[in-house]
């Protein structure tokens, strides 16, 4: 099992980052995640798996309050980043997705050139002063999206026109001009591929030195290979969360096991 | 299912049609017969329509005009002799008539024709001649004494003479004309005093009474139409849409606004004189705005307009990818700074186009227009903005509807003209729209 990189890599204690309690997920009638607790640490990268609908992207948008912007949708439940509930009503979904930034499964550039893609998020939140530092964000921003290189001579064009796992570094970019301190990801490499999946790989591994990454993956793979932690999902229920080496090498569930192996999902 | 059943007899053949595909061949071959059919019932109207407008209507602007040396008799309209505009003012268009007859006499005398029971050639020039004389009469006093060529109306049946509408024969049972008449006509165009020419006044002239066709024109309906579309484009837009931005993407999606969605649908389908009755009972009768005024019309074609738009609109905000959404909100925008920053723009031409098919729609609705009075005879400009917009106007398409009741025939030439007129401000209209949306469209 070459995949198993993460068995070698020595797992430090973090602190925690984020911890949920008791998260639950309705869509209308159709309870989407029951009694959910996970606790996230910081700069780490924290895998979720599991079979299509079992509610792993539904959880990770409950994160940042993304579920906030469908109707039906009703969280319950106590979520705290750093000790604070960011359900609590006094706090601003903006606030919070600037300090928790999110990557999508499909690329989505703003239909604005290069620059402007990276520039916007520090502009809205007042990051920089003055043109000099807006530029200079946007260069590190590309850097470390490990784009700079093959964008850096055509700013001015549109995002659009970038391939598909350019755009998503670029996303990826503009995700971490903000600052935020904690990045999830919604399968970011599903309609990527595999070079460009390699690269994006590459690019959690080195960002994990600085924010605490949750990554939402269909790929059993690929959550070995990228993630410290990794939690199973199954029809709603956290089947099993733990140091990514042991549930792939000794699930405690049944149900872990099966889908591992390719029995269930 | 025996459709489904395997072929029971050996292979077939590539080259050979089977039954099934045979079939299914015909029915491609008819349905594409019956799409050309349509398509060519669809061009046969259209051209039709568009040649007997055209064969009626381009006539209107051209025009007959006759050019005399018009003698400013001092006698006639100075008796005093002192230039005084007030006195000057006293004499009515009746004292200018005699100047048009000796005018008249003296061209006929000049070309030598004598032609036999002929009578009454003033009559050829229209009765707007002796108005346009006193215009310019009053306006520079000091021409009073002078000979100065003028070029006047022909009136409507000469007009119609060289457009063929009035020939020998039906001259001879019209008290308006007589076949003497039209013989000096073909002598006078001979010589050169009378041609027929492009007629800017058909355009730029305001509408004319019953008896005099040749004058009448559309420049107080187009004033009246432009005004109408400026308070419909300033009222309706930022309106709708900013109604249809806090429906689509801040309302909260309960039965209050599906009933005001359902609303907004039925709205759209409301006849449009409805709004007309509407316009009469709020505007006019209870908030106390005057008859005939653009304004009351820009307000009941805003009305109108209004659920085009923002159903356009909201077409064109639901048509922006919601990953556009997300990926905003995602690095902290606002719910404002989203769809103001990125939705807006991306749904900006579908907006536009909707507007613009909205407009084009009001310039030509005429049945509201009646009802609140846009149907009166207005001869006065109104006056510049904004006060104008409070003016007596008249609107294009009821310009047209209001020719097309007047008994002269000479009217269904100047109501198709109008119609040309109206149709190339739809042209233009759609042009832009077409223009605006290749400009702003972008992809994502």
């Amino acid at each position: 099992m070459d995949d198993l990189r993460g068995i070698e890599r020595a797992i430090e204690m973090q602190e925690t980052k984020i911890a949920a309690k008791g998260v639950d997920v309705f869509y209308g009638d159709t309870h989407a995640i029951k009694d959910v607790n996970v606790e996230i640490a910081e700069k780490t990268v924290t895998a979720f798996i599991g079979p299509s609908g079992c509610g792993k992207s539904t959880f990770l948008r409950c994160l940042n309050r993304m579920n906030d912007t469908i109707d039906v949708a009703r969280v319950s439940g106590s979520i705290m980043l750093d000790g604070e509930d960011i359900y609590d009503p006094k706090v601003d979904p903006v606030q919070l997705r600037a300090k928790v930034g999110m990557v999508f499964q499909k690329p989505n550039p703003f239909p604005k050139s290069i620059y402007d893609n990276i520039a916007y998020g520090p502009r809205i939140h007042g990051l920089a002063s003055g043109k000099a530092e807006l530029d200079e964000i946007v260069e590190k921003s590309l850097r470390r999206g490990a784009i700079w290189e093959e964008v850096k001579d055509r700013l001015d064009q549109p995002g659009t026109g970038l391939s598909g796992g350019q755009q998503q570094r670029l996303c990826i970019a503009r995700a971490i001009a903000t600052e935020p301190e904690v990045l999830l990801m919604d399968e970011p490499c599903s309609a990527l591929d595999p070079i460009a999946t390699a690269q994006v790989e590459e690019l959690i591994d080195e960002l994990r030195q600085n924010y605490s990454v949750v990554i939402v993956t269909h790929s059993m793979q690929q959550a070995a290979r990228v993630s410290q932690k990794t939690a199973f999902f199954h029809l709603g229920d956290l089947v099993e969360f733990g140091e990514t080496a042991t549930i792939f090498t000794n699930p405690v569930d049944s149900r872990t096991e099966s889908y591992i192996t390719g029995r269930i999902g | 299912m025996t459709d489904m059943s395997a072929p029971s007899s050996g292979k077939t053949s590539l080259l050979r049609l089977d039954a099934r595909t045979k079939k299914r061949n015909a029915a491609e071959r008819r349905f594409r017969a019956y799409g050309a059919i349509c398509v060519g019932i669809a061009v046969v109207a259209l051209v039709v329509l568009m040649a007997s407008i055209l064969k009626n209507g381009t006539s209107a602007f051209f025009q007959t005009h006759i050019t005399l040396d018009i003698e400013l008799l001092e006698s006639k309209l100075d008796k005093t002799g002192n230039r005084d505009i007030a006195e000057m003012s006293k004499v009515s268009t009746f004292g200018y008539a005699p100047l048009i007859k000796n005018a008249m006499e003296a061209k006929i005398e000049e070309l030598g024709v004598d032609i036999e029971g002929l009578k009454k050639p003033q009559d050829m020039i229209s009765k707007e001649a002796a108005a346009q004389l006193r215009r310019f009469v009053l306006a520079n006093p000091d021409v009073v004494g002078g000979t100065y060529e003028f070029e006047f109306l022909a009136s409507g049946r000469i007009d119609g003479y060289f457009k063929g509408r009035v020939t020998m024969e039906s001259a001879e049972r019209d008290k308006n004309v007589s076949p003497q008449q039209l013989m000096l006509a073909d002598a006078m165009k001979e010589e050169g005093s009378l041609n027929t020419s492009f007629n800017w006044k058909f355009i730029t002239w305001p509408d004319a009474s019953e008896n005099r066709p040749e004058a009448a024109g559309l420049g107080v309906a187009i004033i009246g139409s432009f005004y109408m579309m400026i308070v419909v484009l300033v009222l309706a837009l930022p309106i709708g849409v900013a109604a249809s931005i806090y429906l689509e993407e801040f309302a909260p999606k309960n039965w209050f606004t599906d009933l005001i969605e359902v609303n907004i649908s039925n709205l759209a389908a409301v006849p449009s004189i409805v709004f007309g009755i509407l316009g009469l009972a709020i505007f006019i009768n209870f908030a106390g705005l005057p008859q005939s005024a653009p304004i009351v019309g820009g307000l009941v074609l805003t009305l109108m307009t209004l659920p085009t738009i923002i159903i356009a609109t909201r077409a064109s905000l639901k048509a922006v990818p919601p990953s556009i959404r997300e990926a905003a909100l995602g690095v902290g925008a606002s719910k404002m700074q989203t769809v103001f920053h990125h939705v807006l723009p991306l749904a900006a031409p579908g907006i536009l186009t909707g507007t613009i098919i909205g407009l084009a729609q009001a310039l030509g609705e005429t049945a509201p227009l009646l009802l609140i009075g846009m149907v009166a005879f207005v001869r006065e400009y109104p006056s510049g903005p904004p006060e104008g917009f409070f003016d007596p106007a008249a609107a294009l398409p009821v310009q047209v509807y209001n020719w097309t009741q007047r008994a002269d025939p000479a009217f269904v030439e100047r109501a198709s003209g109008a119609i040309i007129v109206l149709l190339v401000f739809l042209l233009v209209m759609n042009l832009v729209a077409i223009i605006l949306r290749r400009r702003f469209e972008r992809r994502w």
